[in-house]
């Protein structure tokens, strides 16, 4: 055994230097979603939606997949980000698509930081059942405030000028909006990966795995939760804030425990606390529920909960999951 | 006299009709390897808990170099110089050993609320963390996870993530529990190759640890100190062998 080397020379240590160096599969999402584009045109209407989808997942796999924080009410953020965009919009006050973006991720940063503060003190069932009451009682206000929200009807045909005052916003071929949210998604993806790849993405998960040892090695748990949560709502905002500007309306829908429960679903389903497991999940369950609503119209949805139940009981961390624990097996076998 | 590291004065704690800890004076003097001892349920892991933080007292203070920190928050007083290991493992299981002490060393020099530059580009948390591991014999396991590990090599990573945080005060508590004898040695030589600057307090229920390590012992009964001296005189002490080593099977 050496012990001369360096101990920054050791495997573990280099790993870990670079675990956040680009991969070549990296690129496959990317390529696929520019082919998506050229080779289906007439379906970017539902390409756009994944990749809203997509962003959404990602904003929750921050809070729950590397933080920990369970929760039911993501949907709120998500909400809150439309409703900017859409009031704004209705109003006549500011429709230009990008600084609209990030008003609607402010508002949603907002109420992620103000709820976070009051919401964090608490922990599993708990924060569960009072993400889903903050989200209710937003949902309930937009029901209510029918003068600025339109109420259950929402709010149609906003109007959206042309991104940079070129690209017109087509609701009919949505080429413009499929680019713009891919390109915001895009954005939003390599600042998670940057975040979750630095010291702070790592004490994030170290608050996943055990809260009470995070305070024995003195780290502001609290703080960090917050900060994280106060993130992962911007980014919900902006999925929301993008979502009203590619379809040009807001509704009840975009605040609904339908959406949230759909996000969790989709994250698990794709396996949470990867980075990628938003992609694959919102892609899987996109296509499944497509395909099983063609094979049974009145009960696709059984089909649905029956995958679940399977993933819960054999694949807990998701289709990533299965894959990696697939490769580790043909690993062990080569080398027996 | 020197001033002591870790004080406590008329230290209690109730819970409910339930007194864990009675009146408790306790001194912990730099460099010190001291041991507390005492049946289960007396109030150690108590003690430990008001110590750290963790619990409020319901009356009595605790000083750190003279300072009163009976107020100061858990995380606070790690920054103060104030660690702890667990009696039973808290560990961050999913993630490698090397992780493990990455987080704890990057709380302490303040890398970690760093958003930008890859955790693994913080050369000096990484060295340090490395350092750490070599020192303890677990440089070969460093990329392994948690849950791959023994459990004696899991209890290595636990003082581990403790020796991370440079304390000045080190708590360990039931360092060797739950280990194997055949290995039990292998936290023994840690234990006792530790800083001589830090002030250690360890509680176990080995005697063979506690009287080859201890300077001195504190022995608890019912949350309340029983007795305290050298090894010498707590092994000799009639009463402190009636309640405790007794039971204990030494004779």
């Amino acid at each position: 055994m050496s012990v001369t080397t360096s101990a920054s020379a050791h495997p573990a240590a280099l790993a870990l230097a670079g675990r956040h160096r680009v991969r070549w599969w990296e690129a496959i999402p990317w390529i696929l979603a520019l082919a998506f584009f050229f080779a289906f045109p007439r379906n970017l209407g539902f390409g756009t939606d994944l990749l809203v989808t997509i962003l959404f997942a990602l904003s929750l796999d921050l809070a729950l997949g590397y933080a920990g924080i369970v929760t039911l009410g993501h949907a709120a953020f998500f909400g809150a980000g439309a409703y900017t965009v859409g009031i704004l919009a209705h109003e006549g006050i500011w429709t230009e698509p990008i600084t609209s973006l990030i008003l609607a991720a402010c508002v949603a940063a907002f109420i992620g930081l103000a709820s976070g503060l009051v919401l964090l003190r608490t922990t599993g069932l708990t924060l569960l059942m009072l993400t889903l009451c903050t989200m209710g009682l937003l949902e309930e206000s937009a029901n209510m405030g029918a003068a600025y929200t339109g109420g259950f009807d929402g709010l149609p045909s906003l109007p959206i000028p042309p991104l940079l005052g070129l690209f017109e916003f087509n609701p009919l071929y949505p080429k413009t909006q499929y680019l713009y949210v891919l390109a915001v998604l895009f954005i939003c993806f390599v600042f998670t990966r940057t975040l979750v790849y630095s010291p702070f993405g790592q004490s994030l998960t170290g608050i996943r795995e055990n809260t009470l040892r995070m305070h024995a090695v003195g780290a502001p748990v609290r703080a960090r939760l917050v900060i994280c949560y106060t993130i992962s709502a911007a980014m919900a905002g902006i999925a929301g804030g993008i979502w009203a500007q590619a379809n040009a309306y807001v509704n009840l829908s975009t605040l609904g425990l339908e959406r949230a429960a759909t996000v969790l679903i989709i994250l698990v389903l794709g396996g949470y606390g990867r980075l990628y497991g938003a992609f694959i999940g919102a892609v899987a369950y996109m296509a499944l529920s497509h395909f099983l609503a063609r094979v049974y119209p009145t009960a696709w949805q059984l089909g649905l909960g029956l995958l679940l139940v399977l993933i819960a009981l054999f694949a807990r961390n998701g289709i990533l999951g299965l894959w990696d624990s697939l490769r580790r097996r043909l690993r062990r076998k080569r080398a027996s | 006299m020197t001033e002591p590291l870790l004080e406590t004065r008329a230290l209690s704690r109730n819970f409910g009709a339930l007194a864990a800890a009675r009146d408790i004076n306790f001194r912990l003097e730099p460099g010190a390897r001291h041991a507390l001892i005492g049946p289960n349920g007396a109030g150690k892991t108590t003690f430990i808990n008001l110590l750290t933080g963790v619990l409020q007292p319901t009356e009595g203070q605790v000083f750190l170099k003279g300072h009163d920190i009976t107020g100061v928050a858990q995380a606070q007083r790690v920054k103060l110089g104030v660690a702890r290991t667990f009696q039973i493992n808290r560990l961050f299981r999913g993630l490698s050993v090397l992780e493990n002490v990455y987080i704890a060393v990057a709380e302490r020099l303040g890398a970690a609320p760093s958003m930008v530059v890859p955790a693994g580009q913080r050369g000096d948390v990484v060295e340090e963390a490395m350092q750490l591991l070599e020192m303890l014999k677990l440089a070969d396991d460093a990329g392994h996870r948690i849950s791959e590990l023994p459990y004696g090599r899991q209890r290595l990573v636990e003082l581990a993530i403790a020796l991370g945080l440079k304390p000045e005060v080190l708590l360990l508590d039931e360092p060797a529990a739950g280990v194997p004898s055949a290995e039990s040695h292998i936290i023994l030589d840690a234990v006792a190759a530790l800083p001589k600057h830090i002030g250690v307090l360890i509680i176990d229920h080995d005697m063979d640890l506690v009287f080859r390590f201890a300077e001195r012992i504190t022995v608890m009964v019912s949350g309340a100190i029983f007795a305290e001296g050298t090894p010498r005189e707590i092994g000799a002490n009639p009463e402190v062998r009636a309640v405790y080593l007794g039971q204990a099977g030494h004779g």
